[in-house]
């Protein structure tokens, strides 16, 4: 196999002097004294004043150490419920089903609280996967910026105040209609329930509103199939999967469930490989650009023209009737992709899928027209059950808008939209909401839009709240409360049921719902207790197609806007989405898969641009912090933002992330992050829907500088084979040749024998029992970031706050490394997800002076918190870079309390969410990835109980319990029949591989080389050399 | 002047060895020999109902070896199955059988003759022990009173002993001084003025080794023990005896602290646990009850008490508000970053609560009966033998061990061969 070159950055590939200053000092900082330690230094007698200070902070110590020992109470219920009991968790299934966004979940509670969410795996549609957003949504319960009590003008008032006042609004309208306008809801139940909301007031209407919109999806599917709906997608089914800018691993409609379904196609069992192939077209680098075996870039107004050639030249393949009056592409490389595009859809008929991410109806009507060409209908993609995931359509919002100005709207009931914040003309929503006698919102929050409503009758969290949700026709799900309400906050269907005269009791109403369609008290329960009800027979089926495509066509070409120099897209990020849960620590602070970058939004521009700007090399980088800031104006609005150089991006596009920007009244996390770029999106003035970018941009160094925390760079690897990567041809020719390097140098070192033979000091560690290991494919990991927030949730990981993550003081147990590769301007990507590897032979182990981290008989490299002295010296000797050292006590597990606290972490509130299981660590002590012990432990505990042995599969890791790809199998190795050793038995001489493997620390996680279905000639591309 | 001389040099050897024999003893501390097993065995098994020295709910162990009819093998059989020998018409077995209204002592079929013959040689050591206690004088100057008594008897007993050798060796050395210096003087040798013995360097040396030792040990001791509550025993909001519950009226401990079976926690009961009993019991008649100060308390008003918090109004006979929680005062406080299962060891260790909570049934007001640190846990795990062999969930794994308890090569798995006493068992 020819040398791959892998670089974590452009840094690294030019090797830039500061990049080459980063590898020299391994560690970044000098010792934090700061002031302190100068001052120390110029005082007259430094040495006697250290020795004060010493004695002083002894005495100190131990003064406070002896005080006497503070009186705890302990307080039992006064009636303990009968299916509580302390310390032991309760699992409820129930459903995260929020503006659209749907993943049926379990969520784990003790004494009470709710502290993990976890998928529910009888789920056909997520399969048990999750992502962080769905993660991440349990510290949004404790979120201390939730509304707390109703308000009337902004004050406290009662339930019962606000419901008087509101109901003399909605009965002295004097006829002006009722609007109720929402984010897309999939509740059956709520649906009927606004149903008799709109009879109850005569001229009142629904109106749904997504931040992100999929109307022209809708409308081009009521144009073809007759159904304003959007069909089941089965990407299992495909062999060939060609993405129009539909970044549907990330962000993309239902991204758990099409990564579910994707790495069903990127398995690899045995030796032969038999993998899908994915061709992705975009305008930025998305995660699922990344994940594409082929990736192509384009202008964002070039889109209709990629569709439209893309459908002639299958057609053309297919033998079918072209489209006449195509626009033509210059770009070669995209004539290219279109070409190998229409041959891979041709030759897989029935076995085909083509998405696209534009909003475009008439694009999405020629990508139907496209995916009946191919027979996708009743393979790919299933009519029998379309989805509820979006059902906004821009025309209505835009009318809603137009009635308020005009004064034709009465009432104004919001719940979940907030549309002063995301909607493209945000200032003149605000505005027309003045002209509207009596404005209601029902958001958690005070948001951009609620600030501007006259009464707040705030919703209650997901958790604490009765619900059902309908994801597709057929598949039912359902919510129950986890938890009392915390606060004073109502439902919002109680809200609607009061303001229509009735009792407040939607768990009521919703049992008076469903009693009667499952068949009794009996089927509810056992409903809820599944949480999901799905059809037991299911068939895919085709739609009758009667799609004008010539007529699109002709539209899309006599549309085509006139291109600027540079274009705008806007896009959304995997962790922050459309910015409704922006003000969540957890996903702030996780790393964008792509850009690696944390607790901000950026201008990426492509490294071609930046050269051609002249922006130096070195702020290319993190190692030089600061950022240059860019003068973006397009459509007559100018914003700022610091500039990223992101690989992949095509170099006249110029890319921001939405969901930024909130005010800072959403809350300490959210607040003043960012900008809004929402005013950016553009309405298509013919179709009425939404665009997310801008065919002409302008772009200006302003000279300013702006620091930006990226975690990517943090370490290097100094170019050791830690990927290992394939083709699937080289992969069919020779199953074993990517690892083979590396089992050849195990076999000049005992083989087999390798643990004990190739090293001075044969006598390791006997393990007797249990043995545990982890095995991660990296054909399946996409890269979605759902484990890291999975873990941050089990294990109490502390969130640092952007100038920490500057200092290289992020948290996280398990982060994904993401390797670049070939060409800077379109490179390949691969994820590495990278937590401790368990080492057999530690290198921490060895250095420890006070032998804090050990090992154990299970093969685990123990931490022991309360052993460690903080010396860092293993952090300095693990050459995997996975130890976290606690510079600061982040969730005031001390009694001195916390020293920076950058989001509400601290608050008795917040931290409701710990789990008490696993130790809360404070200032100065070393932490890292445990394999979820505690969970080993209770697995282990519940099997000993029964006296039975432990069953494969019964102890599971946060991190593989998250993952939507599958990808991370864990268990016990010595277990002949466990996955896990059934797996490394399988992959022994073809896929398996140890990072560092030479260094002989015999780790417990093995890695699965990455196959990529792509001809050879395309993946040993050598990056283009440029000239410092 | 070789009388004299040999006379001091005679009384310097010996302050010699009395010196080092005060530094010997200092630290000594009082072990038991190796009743060990029978003392494990008696509080596991035995301590629930019955105490060496005193009448509990069954009677006093100490001497009863030498009262029965058939000696120890009459014993045996009393233990393995008490019925069967009362149903035989033992004269003795029905004696006492009435004398004890008729409380029948539970079968233990588990323990083997040897067992019984170490719990018996434990009963016998503690009844010896307190017997000599008592007869040797100095004991009485302690009131310390139960188990602990013997040990701190010996140690004032070394420590006066320590003391007066150490005077001695004093007056000898001063003696011996004397002595040296009227022979010097004798045969005319000039010697220097006397140094009184504070400024004689010999002497601060050797006081000031003392001091840093005697000191050093009970520094380190106290720093060992910071954060450490032994014998804390906090005044709790209701005056609830376990001797009357667990104790005298026999409430299996379970019943109320039902999480030690499955949870981390054993839980403090709620309310309407008590209240199951104690709708029907309002009032108490028990033995006359004591604070530790020695107040007397009123059994009955305890229970009044127990009604305010559960919200019931005894004389309606029905529940008139909401309750209001019992504050307890947490006796058996662990650090945060330990992570001790009650599951694991009730439910499936199958530990009697004796073994770390102490004679519990015996408490009037409870306190701390073990130290909870770690260097104790660690000594249980490293002694206490594992249900291996029997439980299922060993059968597939440590295999090692299958073999060498096939091959004889060891009798018992203990806890700490199968890792329980490596760092992430407990802390996590």
């Amino acid at each position: 196999m020819s040398e791959k070159k892998y670089w974590k950055g452009l840094e690294e590939l030019y090797n830039t002097p500061s990049y080459q200053k980063t590898v020299r000092n391994e560690f970044r900082e000098e010792l934090p004294f700061g002031e302190e330690i100068e001052r120390l230094m110029d005082a007259k007698t430094p040495r006697r004043d250290f020795l004060k200070y010493l004695g002083f902070s002894i005495t100190a110590a131990t003064i406070a150490a002896s005080c006497e020992i503070q009186v705890r109470k302990a307080i039992p219920y006064i009636n303990k419920p009968v299916d509580i009991t302390p310390g032991v968790p309760n699992y409820y299934a129930s459903t995260y089903a929020q503006d659209g966004d749907y993943c049926p979940v379990v969520v784990k509670t003790l004494d009470g609280r709710p502290i993990k969410i976890e998928g529910n795996t009888s789920s056909s549609i997520t399969r048990g996967g999750t992502s962080a957003m769905v993660q991440a949504s349990v510290l949004s319960l404790y979120d201390t910026a939730r509304l707390r009590y109703p308000m009337i003008q902004g004050k406290e008032a009662t339930w019962e105040e606000l419901d008087k006042a509101v109901m003399q609004g909605l009965a002295s309208l004097g006829g002006a209609p009722v609007v109720l306008l929402t984010t897309t809801l999939m509740s059956p139940a709520t649906e009927q329930l606004i149903q008799e909301f709109i009879q109850k007031y005569p001229g009142a209407r629904h109106v749904t509103y997504d931040a992100v919109s999929y109307a022209g999806m809708l409308l081009a599917n009521e144009a073809c199939y007759g159904k304003r709906a959007i069909p089941s997608y089965h990407f299992e089914n495909a062999k060939a999967i060609v993405s129009l800018g539909a970044d549907f691993l990330g962000t993309w409609l239902s991204p758990v469930e099409f990564a579910s379904q994707y790495a069903q196609t990127r398995k690899i069992k045995g030796k032969k490989a038999d993998l899908s192939q994915h061709i992705q077209f975009e305008s930025y680098m998305s995660l699922t650009g990344a994940n594409a075996d082929y990736r192509y870039t384009h202008r964002p107004s070039q889109q209709p023209a990629v569709v439209l050639n893309l459908y002639n030249a299958v057609a053309q393949a297919l033998g079918k009737p072209q489209l006449s009056n195509v626009p033509a592409l210059q770009d070669e490389s995209l004539q290219k992709g279109i070409q190998r595009a229409a041959r891979l859809l041709a030759s897989h008929p029935g076995e085909a899928l083509v998405v696209c991410g534009s909003n475009n109806p008439h694009v999405q009507i020629v990508v139907n027209g496209l995916n009946e060409m191919l027979g996708a209908g009743g393979k790919t993609i299933d009519w029998n059950a379309p989805v509820n995931y979006r059902k906004g359509i821009d025309a209505d919002m835009q009318q809603l808008v137009a009635d308020m100005e005009a004064g034709k709207v009465g009432a104004v009931l919001i719940y979940g939209a907030n549309p002063v914040y995301d909607y493209y003309d945000g200032q003149r929503f605000a505005e027309a909401l003045k002209k509207v006698k009596l404005t209601v919102s029902c958001n958690e929050r005070k948001d951009e839009t609620t600030v501007l409503c006259q009464y707040v009758a705030p919703d209650h969290h997901y958790l604490e709240n009765w619900g059902d949700a309908e994801p597709k026709a057929g598949y039912y799900s359902f919510i129950q409360p986890t938890i009392f309400p915390l606060f004073k906050t109502r439902a919002f269907q109680e809200s609607l049921l009061a303001w229509m005269g009735q009792t407040p009791d939607w768990h009521g109403y919703l049992m008076k719902f469903w009693e009667p369609k499952l068949g009794g008290l009996e089927a509810w329960e056992e409903a809820l207790q599944n949480g999901v009800i799905e059809p037991k027979q299911v068939s895919l089926a085709a739609a009758p197609f009667k799609g004008d495509v010539q007529g699109a066509a002709a539209q899309l070409t006599a549309q085509q806007p006139k291109m600027g120099e540079l274009e705008l897209v806007l896009y959304e990020k995997v962790g922050i989405r459309g910015g409704r849960w922006a003000n969540n620590p957890w996903l702030q602070e996780m790393p964008d898969p792509i850009s690696k970058c944390t607790w901000d939004n950026y201008v990426c521009i492509s490294p071609a641009l930046a050269w051609k700007l002249g922006i130096s090399i070195n702020r290319f980088n993190e190692n030089d912090l600061n950022r240059p800031v860019a003068r973006i104006s397009a459509a007559g609005k100018e914003i700022t933002l610091p500039v990223l150089v992101l690989p992949g991006m095509p170099k006249d596009v110029i890319a921001v992330a939405v969901g930024y920007g909130r005010s800072p009244e959403v809350g300490k996390a959210a607040g003043g992050v960012g900008k809004n770029v929402y005013p950016w999106v553009n309405l298509n003035s013919q179709s009425l829907t939404f665009e997310y970018y801008q065919p002409a941009a302008t772009f200006t160094l302003t000279g300013e500088t702006y620091p930006l925390a990226i975690t990517q760079t943090h370490n290097s690897f100094e170019g050791r084979p830690i990927i290992l990567e394939t083709t699937q041809k080289q992969y069919n020719e020779d199953p074993g040749e990517a690892t083979r390097e590396q089992r050849e140098e195990r076999e000049r070192y005992g083989g087999e024998n390798y643990d004990t033979q190739g090293t001075l000091y044969p006598n390791l560690y006997d393990f007797p029992g249990l043995k545990w290991g982890m095995s991660i494919d990296l054909n399946s990991c996409i890269g979605c970031g759902a484990c890291t927030i999975a873990c941050q949730a089990e294990n109490n990981v502390a969130v640092v706050g952007k100038d920490r993550v500057i200092a290289h003081q992020e948290m996280h147990w398990i982060r994904i490394d993401r390797y670049f590769s070939g060409d800077p301007e379109n490179p390949q990507v691969v994820f590495q997800p990278m937590l401790c590897q368990q080492c057999d032979n530690a290198p921490c182990e060895n250095v420890c002076p006070v032998a804090a981290t050990n090992h154990s008989d299970e093969g685990l490299n123990q931490m022991v918190y309360n052993r460690c002295i903080g010396t860092r010296y293993c952090m300095n000797n693990c050459p995997y870079k996975v130890r976290r050292f606690n510079w600061r006590d982040w969730w005031g597990a001390t009694s001195f309390g916390g020293t920076k606290d950058t989001a509400d972490m601290e608050s008795e509130l917040t931290r409701m969410v710990l789990n008490p299981d696993v130790t809360v660590r404070g200032r100065g002590v070393m932490e890292k990835c445990t394999f979820c012990v505690q969970r080993l432990q209770d697995a282990k505990l519940a099997a000993k109980k029964a006296g039975r042995p432990l069953m494969d599969g019964e102890a599971m890791t946060a991190c593989q319990q998250a993952c939507p790809t599958q990808a991370i199998v864990f268990g016990n190795v010595h277990d002949p029949g466990a996955a896990i050793s059934q797996l490394r038995e399988e992959n022994k001489e073809t896929r398996l591989y140890y990072v560092l493997d030479d260094l002989h620390t015999l780790p417990n996680v093995n890695y699965l080389v990455k196959v990529v279905n792509k001809d050879p000639g395309d993946f040993y591309v050598e990056p283009v050399q440029h000239v410092l | 002047m070789s009388d004299l001389s040999y006379f001091g040099r005679t009384v310097k050897h010996l302050v010699i060895c009395s010196l080092t024999a005060c530094l010997f003893f200092l630290p000594l501390h009082h072990a038991f020999a190796d009743a060990q097993k029978g003392k494990q065995l008696f509080q596991q098994n035995c301590a629930q109902c019955h105490n060496p020295l005193r009448d509990a709910t069954g009677p006093a162990l100490y001497g009863k070896e030498n009262e029965v009819p058939g000696g120890r093998k009459w014993i045996y059989n009393w233990v393995h199955n008490s019925a069967a020998v009362i149903a035989s018409g033992d004269k003795y077995a029905v004696n006492l059988f009435n004398q004890w209204n008729h409380v029948q002592m539970p079968p233990f079929p588990q323990l083997s003759t040897q067992d019984i013959d170490d719990i018996l040689d434990y009963v016998k050591q503690v009844g010896d022990e307190a017997k000599q206690a008592a007869s040797a004088p100095a004991a009485t100057a302690g009131q310390a009173g139960g188990g602990a008594a013997p040990a701190s008897n010996n140690n004032l007993l070394y420590g006066i002993i320590t003391l007066v050798l150490a005077v001695v060796a004093l007056i000898l050395l001063q003696v011996n001084n004397s002595l040296n210096r009227m022979a010097n003087e004798k045969e005319g040798i000039e010697t220097p003025e006397p140094v009184p013995f504070y400024r004689n360097k010999t002497y601060i040396a050797i006081v000031s080794l003392v001091l840093f030792l005697v000191a050093g040990y009970f520094l380190t001791n106290a720093a060992v023990n910071i954060g450490r509550q032994q014998n804390y025993e906090p005044t709790q909001p209701i005056f609830y005896s376990h001797r009357v519950h667990a104790g005298i009226n026999q409430i299996n401990c379970l019943y109320c602290h039902a999480g030690a079976e499955k949870s981390q926690h054993a839980m403090i009961p709620s309310q309407n646990i008590c209240m199951n009993c104690h709708m029907a019991i309002n009032s108490y008649s028990g033995p006359q009850l004591y604070t530790p100060e020695g107040k007397p308390v009123d059994g009955t008003a305890e229970i009044q008490k127990l009604y305010y918090y559960a919200g019931w109004d005894p004389k309606q006979r029905k529940y008139v508000n909401a309750g209001h929680p019992i504050q307890w005062v947490k006796i058996h406080n662990l650090p945060d970053f330990v992570y001790f299962s009650h599951e694991q060891h009730v439910a499936v260790g199958k530990i009697q609560c004796q073994i770390c909570h102490g004679p519990i049934q015996n408490m009037d007001v409870v306190y701390q009966y073990s130290d909870l640190s770690m260097g104790w846990c660690v000594n249980c795990h490293r002694t206490t033998k594992v249900n291996f062999a029997d439980n299922a969930y060993y059968s597939n794994i440590f295999m090692k061990y299958h073999e060498e308890l096939k091959e004889g090569k060891i009798d018992s798995v203990t806890e700490a061969m199968l890792g329980g006493t490596e760092c992430q068992r407990c802390h996590y």
